[in-house]
C-alpha cells in the first residue's frame, strides 16, 4: 500500500474514531435503520412458514376420499402421498367409519391411527389421554354424555348381525346368541370390550364418534376394507397445493383428493394481508432511515465546512473532498449495516416468540442485503451535504476574526 | 531580486463596495513584507488574491512570471497548493489528527505523506515531542507552530500569514516571530497581514493599506538596521 492510500485510511480511521460522540449519533441512525430492516425483511420471509405451522394447527387442508366402494387400500393412500415433497408433509392420519353398538345405543365408530391423529389434528381436546393400546378407546363428548361414559370406564362395543346357516360364530371369544321370537332368525352380538382413556371435545362433529384403533374396529366387525377418509396436513401455499390436488387427481386410481378451501384460502388472505402490511412498514421505516441519516449526515458535513475549507485551501480538488467524505459515510454505512443485521435478528427473534411462539429461521442472505442496503441509503443520504460541502469557498470560511 | 508576484491595477468588487481599487504591489523573491491597515481596509481580500482563493475583478497577477488571473480554479489550486504556505490567525488545524497528522494532510495533496519529513517540520518548529498531540491537547502557540510547519513542509516559494499572532500571548508572538526571521534568512518569501505595529515592524517592507488603497509602502529603517 502507498504512503498517500495509507494516509487517506488512516485519516477516514482518525475521523471516525477520534469524533466518536458525532460519529455514534450518525452510526445509531444508521444502526436503527438496518435492524429495522433486517428485523423485519427475516420476519417477511418467514411469515409464510411460521403462518403455515400456525394454520396447521386448524387442522389437514387436504383430504382424501375414496372413489371405489371398499375405502382407500393402503398401497393406493401410499401413492397419494408420493405426490407431496416429505419436507412439506406435516402428517397425514387414515379413519374408517362403521356403525355399531354401546349400551344398546347405535354409535358411529372411527377406526384410526393414533399415533397420527395429532398431527392433523392438533387442535384436539382430550379429557384424559389418547389410546396407547387395542382395547382402548377415545369417546367423543356427545356420544359420552348421552351415554354417561366417564374417563377410566369400560364399557361393551357390540356389533349385532343375522347368523346365517354356514356361519360358524363359536370362534368368537367373546358373543351372545339369541333368537327373535316374532321372525325366528338368529342374531349373535359380537362384543369388545373398550377401557375409555379420554373423553374429546373439539366443538365440532367429532364429538359425535367413538375412536378406536383400526384393529379393534376389524375385529368388532369381523371385515377388514380400506378408509373412508384420509386428512392430510401439507405446509405449502395455496398454488403449490392446488398442483398436488391437481396432480393426484389425474394420476391416482381409488382415491379423490381435495383441498379443505376454508383453510386454505384463509391462510393465503391471512398471509398476503400480513406480507403486505410487513413490506409497507418496511419501505416506511427505509424511508424515515434515509431522512434521518441525512439529517445527521448533513449535520455532520456542515460542522466541517472550515476543514473542508482549509483542506481545498492546502490544494484538495473537488473530488479529493467528496472521495473522503464519501468513504466516511459508506464505512459508517457499512458498519451500521453489519451491526443492524446482528440486531435486527435479535429483534426477528424476540417479535417471533412474542407473536408466533416459535423461533425464527435464520436467512445468512439477508446480512449482505442489509449491509448494501446500508452503504446504499447512507451514500443517497451523503450526497446532496456532501455536494453543498464541496461548494464551500475557503476564502471565506478561513477568514480571520 | 527578480520579483516573485506582482499585483497589476487589481480591484475587487463586492457590489457597490469597492475591497480593492487599483491597487498594485510587487513582492520580489526572498523579501519580507507586512501588509498593514485597520478591519475593513482590504487586506483579507488582498491576501485571498495574493493566496490564489480568489480572482480580482479587474487587473492582473503575475505569479513567478506566469499571468494566473484568468486561470481555472483547478490550476489555481494546484499553484497555490505547489508555490504557497498558508498560516491563519485560528491556526485551522484539523481537530480530530495530530500534531504530525495535520502536518502530512499538506503532503498528502501535494504529493506524498511523509511521516519523517512531518517530525522534522515539526523539530523545525520545536514541537517535536508534541507530535503525537491532538490540537485540544495543545496551547494556541504550540498549535500555530504546527500551522507554519504545515504550510513549510512543502517548501513554498511564498509563505502568507494572515494575522499569525493574533491569538498568541508575548512570548507565542516572539518564537513565531523568529521562525519568521529564520525562513526569511533561508530566502522564503513573506507576505504577513497584520495589524498589529510589532508584528509589522519587524518585517523588511511595510505596505499600508486603507478603503482598498495602498496609502503608503516603505522599507523598515529598523530591519535594515538590525
Amino acid at each position: 500500500m502507498n504512503k498517500k492510500r495509507r494516509m487517506f485510511i488512516r485519516t477516514i480511521v482518525a475521523s471516525l474514531v477520534r469524533r466518536r460522540s458525532r460519529m455514534i449519533i450518525a452510526l445509531l441512525a444508521i444502526v436503527v435503520g438496518a435492524t429495522i430492516l433486517s428485523g423485519l425483511g427475516l420476519i417477511y420471509f418467514d411469515v409464510p412458514r411460521q403462518m403455515s405451522t400456525q394454520f396447521r394447527s386448524y387442522g389437514a387442508n387436504i383430504i382424501f376420499t375414496p372413489t371405489e366402494e371398499d375405502g382407500i387400500a393402503e398401497e393406493v393412500l401410499k401413492q397419494g402421498l408420493s405426490y407431496f415433497p416429505a419436507s412439506e408433509t406435516e402428517g397425514y392420519t387414515p379413519y374408517r367409519y362403521e356403525n355399531s353398538q354401546i349400551h344398546n345405543m347405535p354409535v358411529t365408530f372411527a377406526g384410526t391411527d393414533f399415533r397420527l391423529v395429532l398431527k392433523t389434528s392438533p387442535y384436539w381436546h382430550i379429557n384424559g389421554e389418547l389410546p396407547a393400546h387395542d382395547g382402548e378407546a377415545l369417546i367423543g363428548a356427545k356420544v359420552a354424555e348421552s351415554l354417561g361414559i366417564k374417563t377410566g370406564d369400560t364399557v361393551s362395543a357390540v356389533n349385532s348381525f343375522e347368523v346365517t346357516k354356514d356361519m360358524d360364530v363359536s370362534a368368537l371369544p367373546s358373543y351372545e346368541i339369541y333368537t327373535d321370537p316374532e321372525t325366528g332368525e338368529t342374531y349373535c352380538d359380537h362384543m369388545l370390550d373398550l377401557t375409555v382413556t379420554g373423553i374429546l371435545e373439539t366443538g365440532g362433529s367429532e364429538e359425535e364418534y367413538a375412536y378406536v384403533s383400526l384393529k379393534d374396529l376389524s375385529y368388532l366387525l369381523l371385515s377388514e376394507r380400506g378408509y373412508d377418509i384420509v386428512e392430510v396436513s401439507v405446509a405449502s401455499s395455496q398454488a403449490k397445493l392446488t398442483q398436488y390436488v391437481e396432480r393426484i387427481e389425474g394420476s391416482v386410481e381409488g382415491l379423490s383428493a381435495k383441498l379443505v378451501k376454508r383453510v386454505t384460502a384463509s391462510e393465503s388472505t391471512v398471509l398476503t394481508k400480513l406480507q403486505s402490511l410487513v413490506f409497507i412498514v418496511t419501505a416506511v421505516v427505509l424511508v424515515l432511515t434515509m431522512i434521518c441519516v441525512a439529517t445527521t449526515m448533513a449535520a455532520v458535513i456542515t460542522e466541517r465546512r472550515k476543514e473542508i475549507g482549509l483542506r481545498k485551501a492546502l490544494g484538495a480538488f473537488n473530488s479529493s473532498i467528496v472521495l473522503q467524505f464519501m468513504s466516511e459515510g459508506l464505512l459508517l454505512g457499512g458498519v451500521g449495516g453489519i451491526i443492524g443485521s446482528i440486531l435486527g435478528y435479535v429483534f426477528a427473534q424476540y417479535v417471533s416468540m412474542q407473536v408466533f411462539s416459535s423461533a425464527i429461521m435464520f436467512r445468512p442472505l439477508l446480512i449482505p442485503i442489509t449491509i448494501l442496503a446500508s452503504v446504499l441509503v447512507t451514500g443517497v443520504a451523503c450526497l446532496i451535504p456532501i455536494r453543498n460541502a464541496v461548494e464551500v469557498d475557503p476564502a471565506i470560511v478561513l477568514k480571520g476574526e | 531580486m527578480s520579483s516573485l508576484l506582482e499585483l497589476k491595477d487589481i480591484s475587487k468588487v463586492y457590489g457597490s463596495l469597492h475591497a480593492l481599487d487599483h491597487v498594485s504591489l510587487t513582492v520580489e523573491k526572498g523579501e519580507w513584507i507586512a501588509i498593514m491597515g485597520p478591519s475593513g481596509s482590504g487586506k483579507s481580500t488582498m491576501m485571498n488574491i495574493i493566496g490564489c482563493l480568489d480572482k480580482p475583478t479587474s487587473g492582473e497577477v503575475i505569479f513567478d512570471g506566469r499571468n494566473i488571473s484568468k486561470e481555472s480554479n483547478q490550476k489555481m489550486t494546484e499553484l497555490h497548493r505547489d508555490k504557497i504556505g498558508l498560516v491563519f490567525q485560528q491556526f485551522h488545524l484539523i481537530n480530530y489528527l495530530n500534531a504530525v497528522e495535520n502536518v502530512m494532510v499538506a503532503q498528502y495533496y501535494h504529493s506524498m505523506p511523509d511521516e519523517k519529513e512531518a517530525m522534522e517540520a515539526l523539530e523545525r518548529v520545536g514541537l517535536k515531542d508534541r507530535a503525537k498531540h491532538l490540537p485540544s491537547q495543545l496551547s494556541g502557540g504550540e498549535q500555530q507552530r504546527v500551522c507554519i510547519a504545515r504550510a513549510l513542509i512543502n517548501s513554498p516559494e511564498l509563505i502568507l500569514a494572515d494575522e499569525p499572532t493574533g491569538n498568541l500571548d508575548e512570548a507565542n508572538e516572539n518564537i513565531v516571530l523568529d521562525i519568521f526571521r529564520q525562513l526569511h534568512r533561508e530566502g522564503t518569501s513573506l507576505v504577513v497581514v497584520t495589524h498589529d505595529p510589532e508584528v509589522g515592524e519587524v518585517a523588511q517592507r511595510i505596505v499600508r493599506l486603507d478603503h482598498g488603497k495602498i496609502v503608503s509602502d516603505r522599507l523598515n529603517e529598523h530591519f535594515l538596521n538590525s
